[in-house]
């Protein structure tokens, strides 16, 4: 009996929310899914039926491969899975097939690699420190966290109905700040270099792991008042960490360097030519400019500013995806959007690198870096801004204040959501869902916070 | 953490699990001439809508009770006549008379569901919520994890959402649930309306009834038949006598409606046979071909004997000693007997003694779950009843750590125990024993299921595998009718025991 206590996991509420949330993915495997679903049936075909020379280049299905070398593999990795369960959909000439067994064998291998992403959970928990508040377990840190990240409505939706695979991708990422967390830097910066090979998008944080690992690793010490000490750098870190990124860099795009195929590679990744904003607009900074292009255009339409036969054709609101001009406004151009990035996050960068704050400044700056990017950068998705709510919840658990503002961040960045499912039958479950997600966590970190002020006298608790 | 916090983060699961599973297909999708039962409830909004009342029951070009005639008291019909009148306002198609036989598509599928879905959250949801909030000597977090589990039981959400077969269960259950409540809350009369209520929504509530009667006759004689005792009676009777009134009233005009409503709700000339379904009856005719046997009527009267029969003395301890936990324990029995012996969905009372015995219970409810195998693979619903079972077990598991709970007392198997120790002097072993059964049943339902996904039954015996499940099934319920007939008696004679020494 006791084997099957274990087995069970009775008293471990960790397994239980894993496996909770697991069974829920389990349910809504038979809900609509999008055309990324074909995106990746045509990425598998791809990579089992053509050699490594034809996969950047292959084209017969508009969903061409546009994803680092790393994500290619992992699809040749699963295709070889994939056969025993339909051979048919290995075939590039099978555009749009999706038989039951195919979509059993994605939606089973989303909800599979979400190990990882579980895993990272784990690890995550692990750099909480939470003795300090209540002793119920639903009001401990870690408990919340947990609940936070495992069942967060963004990643349930985008992954499990609309199908991606963010899950593990999400998993690397907070692996790797929590090996930073855990002072383990190596591994974190590993981690961080291999992840940006299967999906480019982390990009957008790229400056806060750069800046964060110069100044807190390869200066291996600070003066008193917490300035740089120029002295203690240290080359051996400084080459150990680039030699990791060189290794892992040669290794994905080696083959392709090789080939002399990087240009093609690069213009798959970087598709410029998509236009400013993506088919469904992400509620950033461009959006309301935009809008604002568009009302101002109307006026000025009406107040006979404006000459009709001036006015492009191609229209911002068309659902398509294309590149056109702004009418009032000055148009925007990729580098602009570099720039206003850049601007955007210049402060949080100048804060870590000049008053440093160990791994809690870390993660602040990846926050704000990866808002700043989804505010100002060129073809944002709406999915992006899971890339700011998610290390945000590691940040709401510790201060009241962080609380607050990721209570205001998720709910509008769920809400911002919900244009991805626009099927009937799936209204009911982001509804359900979204109140679910939001009733909890207001409710979580409303009473772990009540009680914190009551015990301490400054909010929150330390990290490790 | 508040409690309603908790309690409406309970019920968003509940709702989330429920709505999933609808997104399955359905019994008779697809599948002409008769399809399944969603078609005879999309057959009923029809006919109700279209056709007078008088009509309803009755034979007639228009209403061929062939096809799918309605069998259930006037309630469901009320209730089929609401949903019409909201089909009519969508889409008038889905209920035009005689032409819209058969029809299906996405959007009426997405209207049935809704339909189920607002019932339950109306009537049965209310239900759970105030019934785990009324529960006595149990801290907050125990009742939120015994709502959880309730809502989570996949029986109820694979027949109602998934199967489609006599849906709107949810309705007459969370009827019958209210009057549990109202009768263990002391509102007896509320209690009772709503239990009629119940009666008059599906016939096979009448199931439930001895034990309510008992227990309410108890109350009275308990509050002294010539005083408040006599009162409670004849109030109860009065609302017993007028809901049902109020109900039947368009057909009460005539002699013969009354009858052919009659008619209809018990057809007795059914049999017990249909559907391979866990009855004692399909496991006899393993060994002994009951049915070429006896002939119809002697079955069913033999049914009912044993029914009334085995009841006999937990109604008369409840008559005697009316109290809310044996009157819950005698509705288990029942509702274990009855399905034993006739063919029913119920095992709701079940989740009512949950948080006294969890571990039994949690044990009771996955035997239920299975025994309804065959129907579900039948639908298609593999996927999504393996999964609500595991959800339900974990659940159970993690609220009330049911693996640490088997011991004697934890049973409530102490004094029955004790009194057998006085003959067997090393019968001892009863939770160990008890805890293995468990581990048996577990694994043979878990084999049996895979058995029956991946392999074919041999050609001579095609029914092979529902009838093994069907056998299995009834072992585990005679087993649990034995306990918790014994909680009930062993538990009077420690009553009795401790009233005689003070």
């Amino acid at each position: 009996m006791a084997a099957l206590t274990i087995a069970a996991g009775t008293g471990n509420w960790f397994s239980a929310l894993a496996l909770g949330v697991t069974l829920l993915k389990c349910l809504l495997i038979p809900t609509y899914h999008s055309t990324d679903f074909e995106v990746h049936r045509n990425w598998l075909a791809i990579t089992h039926s053509l050699p490594i020379s034809q996969w950047y280049y292959e084209a017969t299905s508009e969903w061409t491969l546009d994803y680092p070398p790393f994500f290619a593999w992992f699809e040749y990795i699963l295709s070889h899975v994939a056969k025993y369960f339909d051979q048919e959909m290995l075939n590039v000439r099978n555009l749009n097939y999706s038989s039951s067994r195919t979509l059993l064998f994605q939606r089973f291998s989303v909800i599979f690699m979400d190990v990882l992403f579980v895993y990272a959970v784990h690890e995550c928990c692990k750099c909480i420190d939470g003795k300090k508040v209540g002793k119920e377990l639903t009001e401990k840190p870690k408990f919340i966290l947990s609940v936070l990240l495992l069942w967060n409505f963004g990643l349930l939706i985008v992954d499990h109905i609309h199908f991606q695979y963010n899950g593990f991708l999400f998993g690397l990422m907070l692996l790797s700040i929590a090996r930073l967390f855990q002072k383990r830097h190596m591994e974190g910066a590993f981690l961080f270099a291999v992840l940006l090979h299967f999906k480019h998008i982390y990009l957008y944080v790229a400056p806060a792991y750069g800046v964060y690992l110069l100044r807190s690793y390869c200066f291996t010490a600070n003066k008193p008042d917490g300035s740089i000490r120029w002295n203690s750098f240290s080359f051996v870190r400084v080459i150990s960490l680039g030699l990791v990124v060189f290794l892992v860099s040669a290794l994905s795009l080696g083959p392709f360097l090789a080939l002399n195929q990087l240009p093609q590679v690069f213009s798959r990744l970087f598709p410029f030519k998509r236009g400013l904003c993506h088919a469904y607009w992400a509620p950033n900074f461009w959006a309301l400019y935009n809008g604002l292009d568009k009302v101002l255009s109307v006026i000025g339409l009406k107040l006979k500013f404006l000459d009709p036969n001036n006015i492009p054709k191609a229209s911002m609101t068309s659902g398509l995806v294309q590149q056109f001009q702004h009418t009032v406004l000055p148009s925007v151009t990729p580098l602009a959007t570099l720039i206003c990035t850049l601007i955007a996050i210049l402060p949080s960068i100048f804060c870590l690198w000049f008053k440093p704050q160990g791994p809690r400044g870390f993660l602040r700056c990846l926050t704000l870096c990866a808002l700043s990017s989804f505010m100002f950068g060129w073809h944002v998705h709406e999915k992006a801004i899971l890339l700011a709510i998610l290390p945000m919840s590691l940040l709401s658990v510790q201060k009241a204040g962080d609380a607050s503002i990721f209570l205001i961040l998720t709910t509008t960045g769920h809400y911002s959501l919900f244009p991805l499912l626009f099927t009937a039958p799936e209204l009911p479950i982001k509804i359900l869902l979204m109140l679910l997600f939001t009733i909890y966590s207001i409710s979580s970190l409303k009473t772990l916070f009540r009680q914190s002020f009551t015990v301490a006298t400054q909010a929150g608790v330390q990290w490790h | 953490m508040e409690k309603w916090y908790l309690m409406t983060i309970v019920v968003l699961i509940g709702l989330t699990v429920r709505w999933t599973v609808s997104l399955n297909s359905y019994s008779g999708a697809g599948k002409p001439p008769m399809f399944g039962d969603y078609e005879a409830q999309r057959h009923w909004q029809e006919i109700t809508f279209n056709l007078p009342v008088k009509q309803w029951y009755f034979n007639s070009s228009d209403n061929n009770l062939q096809y799918w005639g309605l069998d259930y008291p006037p309630l469901t019909a009320y209730h089929s006549l609401l949903c019409a009148y909201v089909a009519k306002f969508i889409n008038p198609d889905w209920i035009a008379l005689h032409t819209s036989r058969g029809f299906e598509s996405q959007a009426h599928k997405l209207f049935m569901r809704t339909t189920v879905l607002i019932a339950d959250l109306l009537i049965y949801i209310p239900a759970v919520v105030l019934y785990c909030c009324c529960l006595k000597d149990i801290s907050t977090k125990k009742k939120i994890a015994n709502a959880l589990c309730i809502l989570l039981y996949p029986g109820l959400i694979l027949i109602d959402y998934g199967h489609f077969q006599n849906i709107y269960n949810s309705v007459s259950l969370g009827f019958a649930l209210w009057g549990v409540l109202g009768v263990s809350c002391d509102w007896d009369l509320l209690g009772s309306l709503a239990f009629c209520l119940a009666i008059n929504y599906k016939q096979m509530e009448l199931y439930h009834s001895l034990p309510f009667f008992c227990f309410l006759l108890g109350k009275c004689f308990k509050k002294g038949l010539k005083g408040k005792g006599f009162v409670l009676l004849v109030k109860l009777a009065c609302t017993v006598v007028a809901s049902f009134v109020l109900c039947w009233l368009p057909f009460f005009t005539e002699r013969e409606q009354t009858l052919q409503v009659l008619r209809r709700l018990f057809p007795v000339d059914r049999g017990l046979f249909e559907d391979k379904v866990a009855n004692i009856w399909c496991s006899f005719n393993v060994f002994l071909k009951i049915r070429d046997i006896l002939p119809r009527h002697i079955q069913l009267i033999m049914s009912f004997c044993f029914t009334f029969l085995s009841l006999l003395p937990a109604c008369i301890k409840l008559i005697l000693q009316p109290s809310s936990k044996g009157f819950k324990f005698t509705l288990v029995i029942e509702i274990i007997f009855c399905n034993i012996i006739f063919f029913l969905y119920h095992f709701r009372p079940v989740c009512l003694v949950l948080s006294e015995i969890p571990f039994m219970s949690t044990w009771f409810l996955l035997v239920s779950t299975f025994s309804l195998l065959p129907l579900l693979l039948k639908d298609e619903l593999l996927m999504p009843s393996v999964v609500t079972t595991m959800a339900f077990f974990i659940a159970c598991v993690t609220s009330f750590s049911i693996f640490e709970k088997t011991s004697e007392e934890e049973l409530q198997l102490k004094s029955f125990s004790i009194s057998v120790r006085k003959y067997l002097p090393c019968f001892t072993f009863l939770s160990r024993m008890i805890q293995y059964l468990f581990l048996i049943s577990v694994i043979t339902m878990v084999l049996l299921t895979l058995t029956t996904v991946t392999l074919d039954p041999p050609q001579k015996l095609p029914d092979l595998f529902s009838v093994l499940v069907c056998f299995v099934s009834c072992l585990n319920f005679l087993f649990f009718l034995v306990y918790f007939n014994i909680i009930i008696m062993w538990d009077s004679k420690s009553g009795r025991n401790q009233k005689k020494i003070t």
